[in-house]
């Protein structure tokens, strides 16, 4: 199975993002969620990371922190895919291990 | 699926304690087990009883100390890092002379080998944090 | 318990600025007593735990850097360090309190998905 790996962090603060995209194996996926979302946007530094990181890892946004952030889905980059809590959960139960980023 | 659930920071302060709140919910309402949640470092401030936050705002620890009751969760609280942080319960506040203690309801302190034991007995562990 | 399983401690933060270096060791020590497959990776400034000659007199705060020391004691002696976090910040191998391995990126990616259970602090 393969790892869920998990950044609740701005990439403009913190280096998550960028040390995740460095040592998530390929096939593994990218969990974005609470200041982690903004890095799921079209039209920043960043979205050409995660552009390329589509290539080689399925990455999700989490809705509900998106939305208390006053972006919508239309803002995501195209291939970031969108799960409430309940599909965070479920993506627990289809990768292991589950690794943060803190 | 059983799981066990690392919080690394207060309530408040940083949004681990919600989303590690939102997670097990949603992690119930599908069915699933949470074999233990645990709280360290700063994570250790979910567990007072003495919390009053304004009427406006949710009541992250009186939260936690209902999901426990419902769901009869597993809260548990690092002993070592609630001592350095002021988290006493009852017999501990008597041990070591203090005059009040203040852990939550639904709450029980006790040692890291708690979090060990659920890393291995769980099927998954989810860690929560800055 | 009957299970053995990879538990991996991913260190990733400096020590002193923030307890979560210290605290982490705390768990390593109680941990190594459940007879698991134990690891630790220090990875960012998680490098920095390991930095010799650590003296907090003038703080006031605690020194657990000696502890690192310890470990081997406890059988705790798989310890990983990445490479490219040891070169962004002008360290070597020398410059660390314990012997460690040292991984490429690569390497230790595919150390990580290999294990059971991350704890990240």
């Amino acid at each position: 199975m393969n790892t869920l790996h998990t950044v609740n962090k701005s990439p403009f603060e913190r280096n998550s993002l960028s040390s995740c995209l460095r040592l998530a194996a390929a096939e593994s996926s990218i969990l974005l969620f609470e200041d982690g979302i903004y890095a799921a946007l079209q039209g920043t530094e960043f979205s050409e990371t995660i552009q390329t990181a589509l290539a080689t890892h399925s990455i999700y946004v989490l809705v509900p922190d998106l939305q208390a952030r006053g972006m919508s889905l239309e803002q995501v980059i195209a291939g970031v895919q969108a799960v409430d809590y309940a599909g965070f959960v479920d993506l627990t139960t289809t990768h292991y291990p589950i690794q943060a980023w803190l | 699926m059983k799981f066990a659930i690392l919080v690394n920071e207060g309530a408040y302060q940083h949004q681990a304690s919600d989303s590690a709140y939102q997670f097990v919910k949603a992690a119930l309402e599908k069915g699933h087990e949470i074999f233990r949640v645990f709280f360290y470092h700063d994570g250790v401030y979910n567990a007072s009883r003495l919390s009053v936050p304004p009427q406006d705002d949710r009541n992250i620890n009186k939260r936690w100390s209902e999901l426990a009751q419902q769901h009869q969760v597993d809260l548990v609280v690092c002993i070592a890092a609630a001592q350095r942080r002021g988290i006493l319960d009852a017999a501990e506040a008597k041990r070591q002379g203090k005059d009040a203690d203040n852990l939550a309801e639904g709450f029980r302190i006790s040692g890291l080998g708690q979090l060990i034991e659920a890393s291995i007995e769980a099927e998954r562990l989810i860690v929560f944090g800055d | 318990m009957g299970v053995t399983k990879k538990l991996l401690y991913l260190n990733r933060k400096a020590p002193h600025g923030t307890i979560y270096a210290q605290e982490a060791l705390e768990v390593v020590l109680i941990g190594s007593a459940f007879e698991q497959d134990i690891s630790l990776a220090f990875v960012d400034d998680g490098v920095y735990q390991l930095k010799k000659q650590q003296d907090t007199k003038a703080t006031g705060m605690k020194n657990f850097s000696p502890t690192y020391r310890a470990l081997d004691d406890y059988d705790v002696n798989k310890l990983y360090v990445e490479q490219e976090s040891l070169a962004a910040r002008g360290l070597s191998a020398e410059d660390l309190i314990v012997p460690v391995q040292v991984l490429s990126s690569a390497e230790l990616a595919a150390l990580m998905a290999t294990q059971d259970v991350v704890f990240s602090f």
